[in-house]
């Protein structure tokens, strides 16, 4: 590093921010990685994992985006049994079953979906919630398993359920068996809409591949965070089909409300009242929920008294 | 090389040419030509036989992809009659990867749906590669959901690399088109059956490939993502290609093994392109049969039965 760079300040200094933009090590402070501001972590976290100063919506695991939708009281947890399986027993550079098992420990999720039985504003919902950190939210066996019984929850007590999508795509190393749970979550999707129990599914950054062209874009709602990407082919597929560059805002949220694939784009700490709202009215519930419980503030003081 | 042999057939390709001059020379009459020439067509029949039944999944996914390979407007006049096209989704327009239409096939109606890629290139162009639209899934859903509505059991015939993947097939929703497909597939009161014919890439096979019965022709593939997507992004290269072909488990045998695919029609030696006609009167035997099981089914009982063969999908 040359002198100038030295004395430069960090956000100035380009081209190797992107790794060190993760690198801000655990502990009290987070940094955006959108707009590279420093931020106090619980602070952070009061506000759902949206940076208080861009709104840019940070991933968030399965258990607490689940935590933060469902209310506090009288949550299970459903379908734990569900277990990845590895029919093919594939093998590329590494063991399907040795990169099951890393993922397993890195994680602590047996694999990408996690269920639960609870309630939003008192009123009853199954949610299931995919884990981007357990092998790109990537949906084989086991996320369609998980799937399709959580819907058989929904379709027997006659609740909602309501699904946030975060995946990759069908995974790879379950070949076709991947691709078949495309099929068996979107005739479970289908079951419930001939029996009018609601299906709400949102697209949380990102949602590509086999997840969006099945059980993601069925929703009887499909609602979208803010800046989340969703289509079919990756960026860089279509970029090296079509040989141009792609437009700016290209499948993200804002594009797809757009083009009429969602019906909304909510921000997350918006998400429990809307949704609450939507469902208290499919459902006939005579009070309607959609009222915010309290506004969640956004305490950026702090923060701003940091960077100076 | 003889573009119209793969690497793997090279050996046969050299022995045809020897036949093709021999018999050039044999029409100015000599009888030991002749035994000569049943020699040599004995060998290279012997070749191909011993070729064909030692082939890795690599060498399969290229006979799949052969570019005399039978598409489905060879097998359209050959199993079918009275083939009367339909056209257009009704929203936006008419995607000609995808063919439809009314068609009888021993006499009784049906409606066929199949992708095309297309023999020469200005079809290649005209037909998109064989890779739709959302403008495609949309018009084959159109037409199943009239053949519900009519009675009529409905055939599909798979050979895709794959939906489209472009600007306009995102703007236009190419997965919610897939996604509904195969969900309203899941409930058609009608027999459905499918066919992959050649290459059956990912959901965009699946968006037709919803059904009571799937088959694959021996030489066909089916898989989620190519060898060559599925390489790049593990080994970083795609010319690893042949690995991640064999790692995938993406031909019938395998897949057969795994409970997706319920049978496999043999090809005639050396595949299906070195005789059509064969290969569709092996189809149409094949359609007829299943579609005799199915429609003995009592229209509840083959709804359930599709419905649960669906959730199976995956248990041991």
């Amino acid at each position: 590093m040359s002198w100038i760079d030295k004395i430069l300040p960090s956000i100035v200094r380009s081209g190797e921010e992107s790794e060190r933009r993760t690198n801000v090590p655990e502990g009290l402070w987070s940094k955006c990685v959108k707009c590279e501001s420093v931020l106090y972590r619980p602070d952070l976290e009061h506000n759902l994992n949206v940076c208080p100063k861009c709104e840019h919506h940070m991933r968030i695991g399965a258990r607490r985006r689940l935590d933060i939708f469902l209310d506090e009281e009288g949550r299970t947890e459903i379908c734990t049994d569900v277990e990845p399986v590895d029919r093919l027993k594939f093998k590329d550079l590494k063991k399907y079953k040795d990169r099951l098992s890393a993922a397993q420990k890195a994680t602590g999720e047996k694999d990408a979906l996690i269920a639960m039985e609870g309630s939003v504003k008192g009123l009853p919902v199954v949610s299931v919630a995919f884990e981007f950190a357990f092998h790109g939210g990537s949906m084989g066996y086991a996320v369609g398993e998980k799937f399709t019984r959580a819907a058989n929850v929904a379709l027997e007590k006659k609740v909602p359920l309501v699904c946030f999508a975060a995946s990759g795509g069908a995974r790879m190393q379950e070949a076709l068996i991947s691709l078949m749970q495309m099929a068996k979550t979107s005739a479970v999707i289908e079951r419930m809409k001939q029996q009018g129990v609601p299906y709400i599914s949102v697209m949380t950054d990102p949602v590509y591949g086999g997840v969006s062209a099945s059980l993601a874009l069925l929703g009887d709602l499909n609602v979208a965070e803010p800046n989340a990407r969703a289509g079919f082919a990756g960026p860089n597929i279509i970029e090296q089909t079509i040989r141009q560059k792609l437009p700016k805002g290209f499948q993200l949220s804002e594009f797809l409300l757009e083009h009429g694939a969602i019906d909304m784009i909510i921000p997350r700490p918006q998400m429990r009242d809307k949704l609450a709202g939507i469902l208290s009215k499919l459902m006939h519930h005579p009070v309607d929920l959609g009222v915010a419980e309290s506004e969640p503030e956004c305490e950026s003081e702090s923060v701003e008294q940091q960077e100076e | 090389m003889n573009p119209n042999y793969l690497d793997f057939e090279q050996p046969i390709a050299e022995l045809e040419v020897k036949i093709e001059e021999l018999q050039l020379v044999g029409n100015d009459n000599d009888i030991n030509i002749n035994e000569e020439i049943s020699k040599l067509k004995e060998k290279s029949h012997k070749l191909t036989e011993k070729i064909f039944s030692d082939l890795t999944p690599w060498d399969i996914v290229k006979v799949a992809r052969h570019p005399q390979r039978p598409y489905t407007l060879d097998y359209l006049p050959r199993v079918f009659t009275d083939f009367e096209e339909l056209h257009g989704d009704r929203h936006f327009g008419d995607d000609k990867s995808i063919i439809g239409g009314l068609a009888r096939l021993n006499g009784e109606p049906v409606m066929v749906i199949g992708q095309e890629k297309g023999r020469s290139v200005k079809d290649k162009v005209l037909r998109n590669f064989g890779m739709p639209k959302p403008e495609g899934y949309r018009k084959a859903l159109r037409l199943m959901e009239m053949a519900e509505r009519f009675k009529l059991p409905i055939i599909t015939l798979i050979d895709t690399p794959g939906a489209y993947p472009g600007i306009d097939s995102e703007e236009r929703g190419i997965s919610e088109a897939i996604a509904q497909n195969l969900a309203v597939m899941s409930r058609l009161k009608t027999p459905i059956i499918c066919l992959v014919i050649g290459e059956g890439s990912s959901g965009g096979a699946l968006g037709i490939g919803v059904g009571d019965h799937t088959a694959m022709l021996q030489y066909s593939t089916y898989f989620v993502i190519s060898p060559e997507g599925c390489a790049n992004i593990i080994w970083k290269t795609s010319e690893k290609a042949p690995d991640a072909a064999e790692a995938m488990g993406l031909t019938s045998t395998i897949l057969e093994n795994l409970g997706i695919v319920d049978s496999t029609i043999p090809e005639p030696m050396g595949a299906a392109h070195r005789d059509i006609d064969l290969m569709a009167e092996r189809i149409t035997a094949h359609l007829s049969e299943q579609l005799k099981k199915l429609q003995a089914l009592d229209a509840d009982d083959l709804l359930a039965q599709r419905y649960e063969r669906l959730m199976s999908y995956g248990n041991d």
